[in-house]
């Protein structure tokens, strides 16, 4: 089985990382972290090893997860029965979204969780919408300990009373299957009663042709009338707000081809166009459902809700309650534990505190708060339990207020899509050709006249041409995504295409969230270097995460005594007879100068009995291929950088992105989104950003990316994700969008001539049933296979498959 | 000529079988997770075999 990857680099038998020098060892098997150990016993002592031979190192890396008691609020019944799908006493079920859900292995050991505990009844798994339903009796487990039976096994449910909104989504997909099964069985059953016709049978007997012709239109009638709804009220919806889209040709055509269809078989005795309406509609409904594919297990849409907690302790008469976030009252006192958020805007009732707000302001350094300090919701404690008093209710703290900003509750407007534009002018121009010939023939002989008119209609629905965008962007959209470029939907690729400038944030998305640049300046020996990463190893603090990880030789603790830990300061701790301190300056030695900022990053200082023995610089790392991303790019595009932090990186980034980049620092949210807001009186922008900072500037921009290093972790509400490793490709993608806009062009071109010879058939009277029924399916599936191939040889060609 | 009438109207009522077929398949939510049956059909049942004792020396022991 796979342990070793290479030849001296050992990976962990549980979840494939790499295995550092402390990894642990267990049934001689190497596993990169005690969490990953764990899950290894659990699952081998309930026999279930099988999850290890279904693919290679399917686990999930447990290193940096710790809850504790954070589901201690499941504990409580107000809450447990809003996630419920439904409970009493003996049974509940619940479906629980495990953004971790990655491969076979996975499935498997979730649909066998009842053999680990008592209590589990069934249990399935919806792997495309990465969802567990759970049935399971509440009195033999809770629901607290089955999401820590899943939290232990790495697969942590993200439970938030958001997502239970989307159940309905469901139903949408299935009418659209419904549909596209309808049209196909119509389609299918009036082509083949159409052959004689085709074949001219002229020996049929006129009985049965009538029945034929009858049995057609009761066949398209669920078409017409079923299959069609959606084109009609699109059409609808588009003529009230004044804009001509291209279901209003669609659904012109569908209704004139059924019309006429009745007109010739109940009137004149002719057999009609029901078989093109069917197969038009058929393709339709497929170039829909083509286009509609979306990426179920990602969410566009989340807000601070799912960020947040969504219960949190509150003290009343000297006990700690858990209550719903919601119900916190201004005045009410919570206590706040380590790594977790907090919810409202407090003041601060302890003495002292550290906060991170790496994901609220892009800020990576925990700042140091004192009793009474003014401390705004989103950031993490880091280090002891904090009281708190509220100040504000959740719903009005100052980041929740960015989404009462109007660009939250705008609706997307504004943008006409290029089919839009062309299906205006197509139209009229349609119509007015249709006219044009009535007019013509007209003065010779009437029906000829109606005959032209609707013929013109219905050859020229544009069929082939609305099947040309949805088959082109939904093949480069799931280009990107094999490239880890995940689209809301394939629009965004439409707007990618028109982008003038880009706007990057920069920690998080240009830089490295985790890692950073860690240079020790002074004099230590060997021993001393183990010792102080011994003393870093103790503390959860990112900075002392950063300095432990920098030193490259194995802890040593095996004299460590009176280890201290002081929030905001440093570390202190001493081993035999010498004291060793990190942390600030004026902590690691007795000075009143203050720690003093080096031109970037954070400065960790060491003394060793009190003596200044050299410093830590931590600096931010910067992901490769941004000098790429700038000089491909340049030429079309403008940048800018807008951070929260401070201007001290501001010589580093000038290196990278050159001086006619703007640079923005210390900018809050609001600012962001103002300067997107401005920016966006003239130009069309691209927002890339990371965290909830961004989440306004990325929702006023034309396309917003949010940028993860993990798709299963949180993303601020967004048009598309993109896993931090492809950023270097962003050039590729604006290139590729650029190369599906001009392969719409191309396929357009194509369904206009064929619209031009239907025309002319029309135009001189001469449109049989038989030319309508080869000539329309053929140009739509010309279209189809002209757009496919193209998009995907071009994407071969620029190496992005 | 009726019994060609009588044909069609046959092949119509097997092909609305199938319609109702795929219709009920639909509405129980069959094609909602195109991807996990496909994996979950080739998990084998593993056999609950005795612990550290070899299948060859005893046969069913218990039953």
């Amino acid at each position: 089985m796979a342990g070793k990857a290479g030849e001296d680099k050992v990976v962990c038998y549980h979840c494939g990382d790499l295995c550092t020098r402390e990894h642990v060892v267990y049934d001689e098997k190497d596993f990169c972290c005690n969490g990953c150990k764990t899950v290894y016993e659990i699952l081998s002592q309930n026999d279930l090893c099988t999850y290890y031979d279904l693919s290679q190192n399917p686990g999930i890396n447990l290193k940096s997860k710790n809850f504790e008691d954070k589901y201690a609020f499941l504990d409580n019944d107000d809450i447990a029965r809003l996630l419920f799908d439904f409970a009493d006493s003996t049974r509940a079920r619940i479906t629980f979204f495990i953004p971790s859900i990655h491969c076979s292995s996975c499935i498997w050991l979730l649909e066998n969780l009842y053999k680990l505990r008592q209590g589990i009844n069934h249990n399935r798994v919806n792997f495309v919408r990465k969802e567990l339903n759970v049935d399971f009796d509440p009195s033999v487990i809770t629901l607290r300990q089955l999401v820590e039976l899943l939290a232990t096994l790495g697969y942590e449910p993200q439970i938030s009373l958001e997502d239970n909104d989307k159940k309905q989504k469901k139903s949408i997909n299935r009418s659209l299957y419904l549909k596209i099964g309808v049209a196909a069985f119509a389609f299918g059953n009036i082509m083949l009663l159409s052959f004689p016709e085709y074949f001219g049978f002229e020996g049929l007997d006129p009985g049965v042709q009538k029945f034929i012709s009858y049995l057609n239109i009761l066949l398209s009638l669920p078409v017409v009338f079923y299959c069609a709804g959606d084109y009609y009220r699109s059409a609808w919806s588009g003529l009230k707000n004044g804009i001509v889209n291209i279901d209003v040709p669609i659904s012109i055509g569908i209704i004139t081809l059924f019309l006429r269809s009745l007109y010739e078989v109940l009137i004149a005795g002719q057999p009609g166009y029901l078989d093109s309406l069917a197969g038009l509609l058929f393709f339709l409904l497929v170039g829909r459902w083509f286009q509609n594919f979306t990426y179920q297990g990602l969410s566009f849409e989340r807000d601070y809700k799912s960020y947040f907690p969504l219960a949190i302790g509150r003290i009343e008469n000297d006990t700690v309650v858990i209550v719903p976030v919601g119900d916190l009252k201004k005045g009410d006192r919570i206590r706040v534990r380590n790594r977790e958020i907090i919810p409202a805007d407090c003041i601060l009732m302890s003495t002292r505190a550290a906060i991170d707000y790496s994901f609220v302001t892009g800020e990576s350094n925990p700042v140091s708060r004192k009793v009474g300090d003014y401390i705004y919701a989103g950031g993490r404690q880091v280090g002891e339990n904090i009281v708190l008093e509220v100040v504000k209710p959740v719903a009005q703290s100052y980041l929740t207020q960015l989404w009462n900003n109007e660009t939250f509750s705008k609706s997307e407007t504004g943008f006409e899509v290029l089919i839009n534009r062309i299906s205006k002018n197509f139209t009229i121009a349609v119509l007015v050709i249709a006219i044009a010939g009535f007019g013509f023939w007209a003065f010779s002989d009437l029906w000829i006249a109606m005959n032209a008119f609707t013929a013109v209609l219905i050859v020229a629905c544009p069929c082939a041409l609305s099947m040309a965008t949805p088959f082109t962007l939904g093949s480069a959209m799931r280009i990107f995504g094999e490239n880890k470029f995940y689209l809301k939907d394939a629009s965004v690729i439409e707007k990618l295409h028109r982008i003038q400038h880009i706007v990057f944030d920069k920690t998080g998305t240009i830089t490295f969230n985790q890692e950073s640049d860690v240079s020790f300046h002074g004099h230590l020996s060997h021993d001393d270097l183990k010792k102080i990463k011994g003393l870093a190893l103790n503390s959860t603090h990112p900075l002392s995460r950063a300095v432990a990880s920098c030193i490259d030789s194995e802890s040593d603790i095996s004299e460590l005594n009176n280890f201290e830990e002081i929030s905001g300061k440093g570390l202190r701790g001493t081993f035999g007879s010498d004291e060793y301190r990190i942390g600030r300056i004026d902590f690691v030695i007795n000075t009143s100068k203050k720690t003093g900022e080096t031109p970037s990053g954070a400065t960790v200082h060491v003394s060793k009995n009190e003596a200044l023995v050299g410093h830590f610089t931590i600096e931010n790392k910067y992901r490769e291929g941004l000098h790429g991303i700038v000089e491909r790019m340049e030429k079309k595009h403008f940048f800018s950088i807008i951070t929260g932090d401070n201007a001290s990186e501001g010589a580093r980034l000038r290196e990278i992105f050159g001086t006619h980049t703007t640079y923005r620092f210390n900018q809050s949210p609001q600012d962001k989104l103002d300067y997107v807001a401005n920016l966006q009186k003239t130009e069309q922008v691209l927002m890339i950003g990371d965290g909830l900072n961004d989440s306004g500037a990325l929702r006023q921009s034309d396309v917003g990316i949010s940028i993860t290093d993990d798709t299963a972790g949180f993303t601020p509400a967004s048009d598309a994700i993109m896993t931090s490793s492809s950023l270097e490709k962003l050039p590729d993608f604006m290139d590729f969008s650029h190369i599906s806009h001009r392969i719409i062009i191309a396929a357009f071109i194509i369904s206009f001539l064929y619209n031009i010879i239907g025309i002319s058939f029309a135009l001189s009277g001469t449109l049989s049933p038989l030319v309508a029924a080869i000539l329309m399916p053929l140009s739509s599936i010309s279209v189809v296979v002209f757009a496919t191939v193209t998009t995907n040889l071009m994407a071969k060609f620029k190496s992005l498959l | 000529m009726s019994v060609i009438i009588l044909l069609i109207i046959i092949s119509i009522v097997v092909a609305l079988g199938f319609l109702a077929i795929f219709i009920w398949a639909v509405k129980t939510g069959q094609f909602d997770d195109t991807v996990s049956p496909g994996i979950r059909i080739l998990f084998d049942d593993k056999k609950p075999e005795p612990p550290k004792t070899k299948p060859e020396n005893d046969k069913n022991p218990t039953s």
